[in-house]
């Protein structure tokens, strides 16, 4: 048996909503917020980044593991968004919340499913009996270029979870990686704003991937959409994910729970783990979850879980994803977001 | 330019709050300390600073050094910790009306400074409302 | 140990000096001080300068002193003790003229503020704070004081129009001193209304940036007659020191500072007197708050009440305990490691009955209080007419 012991989320205050964007670039607001499905999203504030939400995410997944640190066999930060080009995220990770020196680290990178790739390989190594426990962690501070329709998304979030072989609070049942070469968004070395294909980021790249991953791991695990509680997509806007859910055969009710981006935006490798911690906030003992990633370049992780008795004993010790989501919010001008993510040019 | 060893001499301090305490006279230290004084006891014992703790007095800076000036006008607080010890820290995620002497805080990890475009990223604490 | 008397002082308008330098600066406040004494030779030099190797790159400024005022081989030692870095340096000089190792010894102190940016100024002061657990963090010098004044308010009731009344006060007097940086008046709305640096301070609750020196000579009292030429002699009836936690946050109480309470009452028992045989006092008002809270640790008025006493016009000259006769730091102005001596400068030119508008009359005894940081250290000097 392996799974998750400890799960965090973590979400910053400041929101900036997506007529505030549109009105600054000329955009029709009413026409996006249809489009995509987007309404605000978080905004990381200057002292917030990839490596201190991590941080934070993590805490709270010991919190819910009550596991002890040093225990901690290795810590996978996935991000596109590593505070440093050359030195690890997870390093500073590892250091924050007493891990070391005892552990092995990596930083992952794979566009938006860089945080599920964390989880696929702690997984591994627990199940493989290499270490006790792995800290896993998905979460990004992404830029989007200025007017383009990335800016409406490209929002800030980490989920961390620790993988174990005992005291689960949701066993990994099955897990597949579908994988191919497809240059659908990429940013280049040196580059500050990512680039994409436009509309072939659709049907080519997003859907051909989660809809391989999704029906193949339901096939290896001889489960239907009928079978599962709970599913999650990759949701790089409120769309996307609604449609891939509903082309499988999954209902509104299925993906409610872990559909945040509407009001999150695009955590890129926290996308879909987001999803997944606010659907363990309320998932009971029995119920199938589906998260199935997508990382743009392009490939999804797909994970079919069972919550198990003691989630539900345990999830209260640490805050919850959505009313980080939904309480104490700050809105801001376009202004003050730009300043918050550098993209106004100082003299410096 | 910031000093590397510096900041990485102080990791333990920055990000995991580790103090020590006085023996003799219950005294917590932060950072921790060889000596408590000519009359305790030599013996300081490793402690860490609780997470949570209290708003003594605070301040908003507007006038903020070149390193703090995206983040002005910011507010500074002085808390003492639950159990013992006391920080200086930016109290942030908190609208100014909102911040009472006596209020409750905890600790979250973040980015304190960056040495310019090129040098090293510089972690620590601040305090959010508990 | 020997009594200690002053013989001479020195200084020069303060300001933001652009034409002179460090050491322009410090020789011409001490060629002033031994013209004023009339000795014809010094055995030692004291000089109290806070940073120059911040400020202007320049440290081991003893020999640069002594070189430059043509004395080499007199020996010369710079003293630190942040903002009380003058202090220290009068302090030393009375322990070696008081020691008997020395008869004639120049105590000074300078600071040349202006040739960094304001940013370089700030950076340069911060390292008074604790650098990695204030600093770091966020801190600045404004805002250690506001953290004062906020729990002051707090717990005493003190408003802000009352904390403003201090530097209006300051300027009225500081408008009669030819020698302070700023000459203007103050109102109580102006310096409310004036920028927020940290609040609840203003701009006006902050003393400024200044460049400038000061000197004074001492020598055993025995001597000091053959100086006096007519003049009232003065003597160094009292002198104590003391040190606090560097950080504001280690602190017992953030509206006391022990290390003014310990030297203040070292200095007492070392002069034999008591607050209220002071006549009128130089205090460390780097920012309004200070001047307020050392007043009470200083003995003047009990703990709580010097803010009300300073709104009600207690510490204005012809006040029942006149403080910062000379505009204190705010309207004098504070060139760091001069202020200790600029104020031994206006106890001294008061105890000669030569302050014109700004006399305390009958001033007999007078006190001078200069302090480091936010507290750090303290330093405690009380100078009586013989």
């Amino acid at each position: 048996m392996v799974g998750i012991v400890g799960y965090g989320a973590y979400i910053p205050r400041q929101r900036i909503k997506l007529e505030e964007i549109a009105a600054v670039w000329g955009a029709d607001a009413a026409a996006y917020k249809r489009g995509l499905m987007l309404y605000e999203k978080s905004v990381p504030a200057p002292d917030q980044d990839t490596v201190t939400m991590s941080v934070e995410a993590a805490r709270w997944a010991l919190a819910r593991s009550g596991v002890d640190p040093r225990k901690i066999g290795a810590v996978y930060i996935g991000s596109e968004s590593h505070p440093y080009a050359v030195k690890p995220s997870g390093t500073i990770v590892a250091e924050a919340i007493g891990a070391t020196p005892d552990c092995h680290c990596a930083d992952f990178e794979f566009a938006c499913k860089a945080g599920s790739e964390a989880m696929f390989v702690g997984l591994s190594l627990v199940k493989a009996g290499e270490m006790e426990y792995v800290l896993s962690v998905g979460g990004d501070t992404s830029q989007g270029a200025p007017g383009d329709a990335l800016e409406y998304s490209a929002s800030a979030g980490s989920a961390a979870f620790i993988m174990g072989r005992e005291n689960l609070l949701a066993e990994c049942l099955h897990t597949y990686s579908y994988m191919t070469d497809t240059p659908d968004f990429w940013r280049r070395e040196y580059e500050f704003y990512p680039r994409h294909g436009g509309r072939f980021t659709g049907e080519p790249a997003y859907f051909k991937h989660s809809l391989a991953a999704s029906k193949e791991i339901m096939s290896r695990a001889g489960l239907t959409p009928k079978d599962f509680k709970y599913v999650v997509h990759h949701q790089p806007n409120g769309k996307f994910p609604q449609n891939v859910g509903k082309m499988l055969g999954f209902t509104e009710e299925q993906m409610k729970t872990g559909w945040l981006s509407p009001w999150l935006g695009n955590t890129y490798s926290g996308a879909s783990p987001m999803g997944l911690t606010a659907i363990l906030d309320e998932a009971q003992p029995g119920d199938l979850i589906m998260m199935c990633s997508y990382g743009s370049g392009a490939g999804s992780d797909a994970f079919i879980w069972k919550a198990t008795e003691l989630l539900p004993k345990v999830r209260g010790k640490a805050p919850f994803t959505r009313p980080q989501l939904d309480d104490n919010k700050v809105y801001l001008s376009y202004g003050q977001y730009a300043k918050c993510r550098g993209k106004i040019r100082k003299a410096d | 330019m910031a000093s590397v060893p510096n900041y990485w001499r102080q990791e333990p301090q920055r990000y995991r709050y580790e103090a020590n305490k006085c023996e003799s006279c219950d005294k917590v230290f932060f950072p921790p300390r060889l000596s408590c004084g000519l009359d305790c006891a030599e013996e300081l014992k490793p402690v860490t600073l609780a997470t949570t703790g209290k708003v003594l007095t605070y301040t908003i800076i507007h006038i903020a050094p070149t390193q703090f000036t995206d983040e002005a006008p910011y507010a500074m607080a002085i808390c003492e910790m639950d159990g013992g010890g006391r920080i200086t820290a930016q109290l942030v995620d908190c609208p100014f009306a909102n911040i009472k002497i006596g209020m409750p805080v905890r600790i979250e990890f973040r980015k304190i400074q960056q040495d310019g475009h090129h040098g090293i990223l510089m972690y620590g604490y601040k305090v959010v409302p508990a | 140990m020997r009594d200690v008397a002053v013989i001479g002082i020195g200084i020069q308008k303060w300001g933001e000096l652009w034409e002179r330098s460090l050491r322009d600066l410090w020789v011409e406040a001490a060629l002033n001080a031994i013209n004023d004494a009339g000795v014809d030779h010094i055995d030692s030099i004291y000089v109290g300068a806070m940073s120059p190797g911040l400020f202007v790159g320049q440290e081991h400024i003893g020999s640069l002193c002594a070189d430059y005022l043509g004395v080499t081989p007199v020996p010369a030692t710079r003293t630190e003790s942040a903002c009380c870095s003058g202090g220290m340096a009068m302090r030393s000089g009375f322990i070696e003229v008081a020691s008997g190792l020395s008869d004639i010894v120049l105590v000074s102190g300078v600071e040349k503020m202006t040739d960094v940016d304001g940013g370089g100024a700030t950076y340069a002061l911060a390292t008074a704070a604790d650098g990695d657990y204030e600093v770091y963090n966020g801190i600045t010098f404004p805002g250690l004081y506001a953290m004062m004044a906020r729990d002051y308010m707090h717990r005493f009731g003190l408003t802000r129009e009352e904390l403003a009344a201090v530097p209006v006060k300051s300027h009225a007097n500081g408008f009669h001193n030819p020698h302070a940086q700023y000459r203007s008046k103050l109102t109580i709305d102006g310096v409310i209304k004036s920028v927020m640096v940290a609040d609840p301070l203003t701009i006006m609750d902050c003393s400024p940036i200044t460049d400038g020196a000061a000197a004074a000579i001492l020598c055993p009292l025995d001597l000091a007659k053959d100086f006096a030429k007519g003049k009232p002699v003065v003597k160094v009836a009292g002198m104590g020191a003391a040190t606090d936690s560097i950080a504001l946050h280690d602190r017992a109480d953030f509206s006391a500072l022990n290390a003014v309470a310990v030297s203040a009452q070292r200095a007492y028992e070392m002069a034999g007197v008591k607050p209220t045989d002071i006549n009128f006092a130089e205090v460390h008002d780097c920012f309004s708050i200070a001047e307020i809270i050392v007043s009470e640790d200083i003995g003047f008025f009990e703990k709580g009440k010097g803010g009300q006493a300073a709104a009600a016009g207690e510490t204005a000259i012809g006040g029942k305990i006149p403080i910062n006769t000379s505009g204190g730091l705010k309207s004098k102005g504070h060139p760091v490691g001069a202020t200790g001596i600029g104020q031994i400068h206006e106890l001294v030119t008061q105890l000669r009955g030569d302050a014109a508008e700004r006399q305390v009359a009958g001033a007999r005894r007078g006190m001078a209080q200069n302090m480091g940081g936010s507290g750090g250290s303290s330093v405690v000097h009380i100078l009586e007419v013989v």
